[in-house]
């Protein structure tokens, strides 16, 4: 049987994190992930803030990890090459009664370590947001709020822990512990055991049931969906691109919209994304959903409702995908805990919303903590913390973009029309360290499928690039792993004539 | 990098593109035609049925024949296939890349724009429920089984009666799936009569008006729809609600324009058509931009198509030569029952040829006039004996009308019940 110093058990943006910050050391790590590809989970359908600390109750350990993992995160992302913006964000009052409010979480951020927030009206709120709704009386300006790609963040982590040396297991579920004695000592899964010194809970929504396996009863999670509509980017400039200069045109917001916060949520905000297009959501419904919650039709009508009070220009008609996520809430703080009996488990449990920005922090934890508990980490020589981006045809010059068609004449071929996204660039897809072996994989990293046509057109064509570059046959492919094919079959003629 | 000179540069290779390149070559203009596809032909080679041709060569073709005639026209024009166009400039300079190009810069007179349009998907009509394996458009699907050979499902509903949904609901039975019925939010026939005849009633598929799929099942493929009828306001009344058990959704619920490189040059847009403001010779606003097909508004018909594909071309001759003339415009607008009208301005003075191509608001299924009017008067009519938004229909501008407009105003269209 296979041995490990580390396993870590779920590919979200949580354990992929902790995988990477594990490769910075000479430990055989294994991350296991059930799905077909990593950040199939909460971290695949969340809003891609890289949040201020406005909201966690000070003390707590989401305001902690919150405020690390925002100052850690534009590095993070620079290393990975993935994209992070510091768009800001206002939080707006529709009335006068509504400032008490944004004083109370100006203060509550100032405690937990914000720089920057202030109150802004009038004029300078309009100047900062000129397409808010004119019954915004004033709102809460939170300059180094960002955003990120939450699916390439993920992603990226997962590909710079493998370059490090990191054994990724997709399709492979956990379903069992291995205990002795008081000690977890591996893991049981569809493909077999394995086992470890040390392991890691960072599954998600199902993070509670784990612990269960191993006794521990003190976190019940409950689950609560999370509605979305995504409105089409504004079309691009004419023109190439040249360096430094982007053919991305104008958004229509430039900052994440909240409104004012519920008991229970953030609300119902705008958020533009790092590729341009706007993100109205998330509902905050109850739901028994744990992961793959379906799209709820009512959700979508409240999302509409209230995002319009803010911004009345925002157009529906602009959508080109509707979606929804899922949060492991029910717990009152992050449980990040390393435990003592059984011994040789570490909880990284009920990470909820911060968690995308907490993540760094998290991971960095984790490390601290197996270490604090006996874990050796002599460095390994060769971690390197870059992971260089992926060729995109659309950002380079005329220049160079001539130059590697003629090396290889795939980047030339144009698969994907509304993102512009070439086969040369499907086939690195495929073939990098973290494989991209469905229709979803691919769209979490080029957006295949992801623009306006939703994949109309280029479907039949990526279908055959994925078949013939693993080597089986199209009724083979799929949208997200297991049974999800997506051809039934050849038509009668086809298969009379492969007879 | 040189940049290639030509003076009619045609982006798009469909029925639109190669009228437009042959009637350009014609004019003796140096013409450049760019194709996406390895094939000329836009969406015809996926048409594999009947009804191509009847106006234009007097016969019925499938739609690879249809295209073939034209290809053959269009042989010895210089092209560029498998090459994409990802950007343009004004004046014009266009960018486009492929294989074996690598990436190219185009310097044209004058352009013409036949990019045709995209089906409206899922996420525009914004369906609630998961999302599995096994949801695309009628046109993905008809792609799949007409030129790859493969079959998307084996029990299909098919949400929206545009023709290519209609098209394919017998294409899929014929090809021995199940198909389980069509269904229409609206209380009318989306796409043209002849096609529900032929393609549904002879195959006995059960078309459902003032439905529609309000939730979609599976977690890994789709393993069925809601459905529910609607009330006059088309909301879905949840008393109706009804579960169908299927593996594949097709969407026929409509084609959008592929307009961004036209935006991009900042000609004026037509909210209801989706395209771009033209003229009688297919001029966009911008002076020395053409475009025809698919791109200006959704066509029922190739033959029409073509078309407007000779006009655009042939002035797109002619604008790389002589440059503008200067002219001033009357603008044609929807009046009463009238949803969208092409070309939506007319040079003056006007040419009494000029054909008025609009789309009804409303099925009137009785006797009907199209009109004309400039400054109140009626200045031409036509008789129709139905009028269907699914079924484009035009009349000619005519003398009466061409003299009218001298004398200042606009045009109204507008449709009256007899
Ligand atoms: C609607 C919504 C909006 C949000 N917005 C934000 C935001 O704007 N900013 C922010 O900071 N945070 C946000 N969050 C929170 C953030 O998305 C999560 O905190 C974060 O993604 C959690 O990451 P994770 O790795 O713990 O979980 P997940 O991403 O869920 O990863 C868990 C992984 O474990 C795998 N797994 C589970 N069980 C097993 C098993 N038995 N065997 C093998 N693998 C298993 C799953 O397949 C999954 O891939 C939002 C969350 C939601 C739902
Ligand atoms: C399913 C279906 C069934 C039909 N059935 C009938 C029928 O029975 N009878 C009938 O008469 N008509 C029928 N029609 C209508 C007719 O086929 C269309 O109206 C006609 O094809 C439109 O022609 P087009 O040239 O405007 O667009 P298209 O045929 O769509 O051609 C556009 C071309 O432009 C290319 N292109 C787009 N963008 C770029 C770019 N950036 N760079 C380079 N190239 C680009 C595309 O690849 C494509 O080849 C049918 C249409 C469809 C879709």
């Amino acid at each position: 049987m296979e041995e490990y110093d580390v396993i870590i058990v779920g590919a979200g943006v949580v354990g992929a994190l902790c995988a990477r910050e594990l490769s910075r050391y000479r430990l055989r790590v294994l991350l296991v992930e059930k799905a077909a590809d990593v950040c199939s989970g909460a971290s695949k359908a969340n809003s891609g803030i890289v949040h201020a600390t406005t909201s966690p109750r000070p003390g707590s350990l989401k305001a902690r990890y919150c405020a690390q993992g925002g100052r850690l995160m534009p590095a993070v992302c620079r290393e990975l090459s993935v994209p992070f913006e510091r768009v800001g964000s206002l939080t707006v009052a529709m009335s006068h009664r509504e400032m008490r409010v944004l004083r109370g979480l100006l203060a509550r951020g100032t405690t937990n370590g914000d720089e920057g927030l202030e109150i802004v009206e009038a004029e300078r709120l309009r100047c900062l947001e000129p397409a808010l709704s004119e019954a915004a009386v004033a709102a809460l300006y939170a300059p180094n709020v960002g955003v990120v790609n939450p699916m390439l963040l993920t992603i990226a982590a997962a590909e710079n822990a493998v370059m490090n040396g990191v054994t990724l297991a997709l399709n492979t579920e956990v379903t069992g512990l291995l205990v002795e004695g008081e000690r977890i000592v591996g893991v049981a899964t569809g493909c077999g055991e394995y086992r470890c010194r040390y392991l890691v809970n960072a599954t998600g929504a199902h993070s509670d049931e784990v612990m269960r396996w191993a006794g521990l009863d003190d976190l019940r999670l409950r689950p609560r969906r999370g509605d979305y509509f995504v409105l089409d980017r504004p079309d691009r400039r004419p023109g190439p691109s040249e360096p430094g200069h982007s053919r991305e045109g104008d958004p229509l917001v430039r900052h994440v919209i909240f409104p004012i916060p519920t008991p229970a949520s953030k609300g119902i905000l705008i958020t533009p994304t790092t590729e341009g297009n706007l993100l109205l959501g998330p509902t905050s419904t109850v739901s028994h959903w744990r992961e793959h919650p379906p799209v709820d039709g009512d959700g979508l009508a409240t999302v509409e409702e209230q995002v319009k009070r803010l911004v009345h220009s925002l157009d529906l008609r602009r959508c080109i995908a509707v979606f929804a996520g899922s949060r492991p809430s029910g717990a009152r703080d992050f449980l990040v805990r390393l435990e003592q009996r059984p011994a040789g488990l570490l909880n990284l449990a009920g990470i909820e919303s911060p968690g995308l920005t907490a993540a760094p922090a998290i991971a960095k934890e984790a490390v601290r903590l197996l270490a604090e508990d006996g874990l050796n980490l002599s460095p390994n020589e060769e971690f390197d913390p870059v992971r260089p981006a992926p060729v995109r045809v659309t950002e380079l010059s005329p220049e160079e973009r001539a130059g590697l068609v003629a090396e290889d004449p795939a980047y030339g071929r144009i698969i994907c029309r509304c993102e512009e996204v070439s086969e040369g660039e499907i086939v690195d897809a495929i073939h990098s360290s973290v494989p991209a072996t469905t229709l979803d994989a691919l769209k979490k990293r080029l957006r295949v499928g992801a623009g306006r046509c939703q994949g109309g057109f280029d479907l039949p064509l990526v279908v055959e690039i994925l078949a013939r570059e693993l080597g089986v046959s199209p009724y083979e492919v799929t949208k997200s792993g297991s049974t999800s094919v997506v051809l039934a079959g050849p038509t009668p003629a086809a298969a009379g004539s492969e007879e | 990098m040189t940049p290639i000179q030509c003076d009619v540069a045609v982006i798009g290779g469909g029925p639109a593109g190669l009228a437009a390149a042959v009637a350009a070559t014609e004019a003796g203009a140096d013409t450049l035609l760019l194709e996406r596809h390895v094939e000329l032909g836009g969406v015809l080679p996926q048409c594999i049925h009947p009804g191509f041709g009847l106006k234009l060569f007097g016969e019925e073709l499938t739609g690879p024949e249809y295209s073939q005639r034209w290809v053959s026209q269009a042989a010895g024009i210089r092209r560029l296939t498998d090459t994409m166009v990802v950007s343009v400039s004004p004046g014009f300079t266009v960018w486009a890349t492929g294989p074996a190009s690598g990436l190219l810069e185009v310097r044209s007179g004058s352009l013409v724009l036949a990019m045709g349009c995209r089906e409206r998907t899922r996420g525009a009509i914004a369906i609630a429920g998961t999302r599995p394996a096994g949801v695309m458009t009628a046109g993905t699907a008809q792609r799949l089984v007409n030129v790859h050979g493969h079959m998307p499902g084996k029990r299909f509903v098919i949400l929206g009666s545009g023709d290519i949904g209609m098209i394919m609901a017998r294409r899929l039975t014929w090809e021995g799936a199940e198909v389980v019925g069509v269904y229409e939010l609206l209380p009318h026939l989306a796409g043209l009569r002849r096609n529900y005849v032929q393609c549904l009633q002879d195959n006995d598929i059960p078309l459902h008006l003032g439905h529609t799929v309000t939730e979609i099942h599976g977690d890994r493929r789709l393993t069925g729809v809601t459905v529910c009828g609607v009330d006059q306001a088309m909301c879905p009344m949840p008393a109706t609600a009804q579960l169908v058990p299927a593996d594949t959704l097709l969407l026929s619920v409509g084609l959008i324009p592929e307009n961004e490189l036209t935006r991009a040059l900042g000609a004026e847009m037509d909210a209801v058509t989706g395209g771009p403001v033209v003229d009688d010779r297919m001029q966009t606003t911008v002076p020395g931009l053409f475009a025809a097909g698919n791109v200006v508004q959704v066509h029922d018909l190739a033959d029409d198509v073509s078309l407007a594909g000779a006009v655009a071309g042939r002035e797109a001759a002619a604008y790389a030569r002589d440059g503008t003339a200067g002219a001033a415009w009357a603008r044609v607008t929807p009046g009463s029952g009238v949803r969208s009208v092409v070309p939506q301005r007319l040079r003056l003075p006007a040419d009494p040829a000029t054909e008025i191509t609009l789309r009804v608001r409303r099925p009137v299924e009785q006797r009907c006039h199209l009109l004309l009017t400039v400054r109140g008067a009626t200045v031409a009519r036509r008789r129709l004996d139905y009028a269907r938004p699914g079924e484009m229909v035009s009349l000619s501008l005519g003398a009466q009308a061409a003299q009218a407009l001298r004398e200042g105003g606009d045009l109204a269209v507008e449709v009256v019940e007899a």
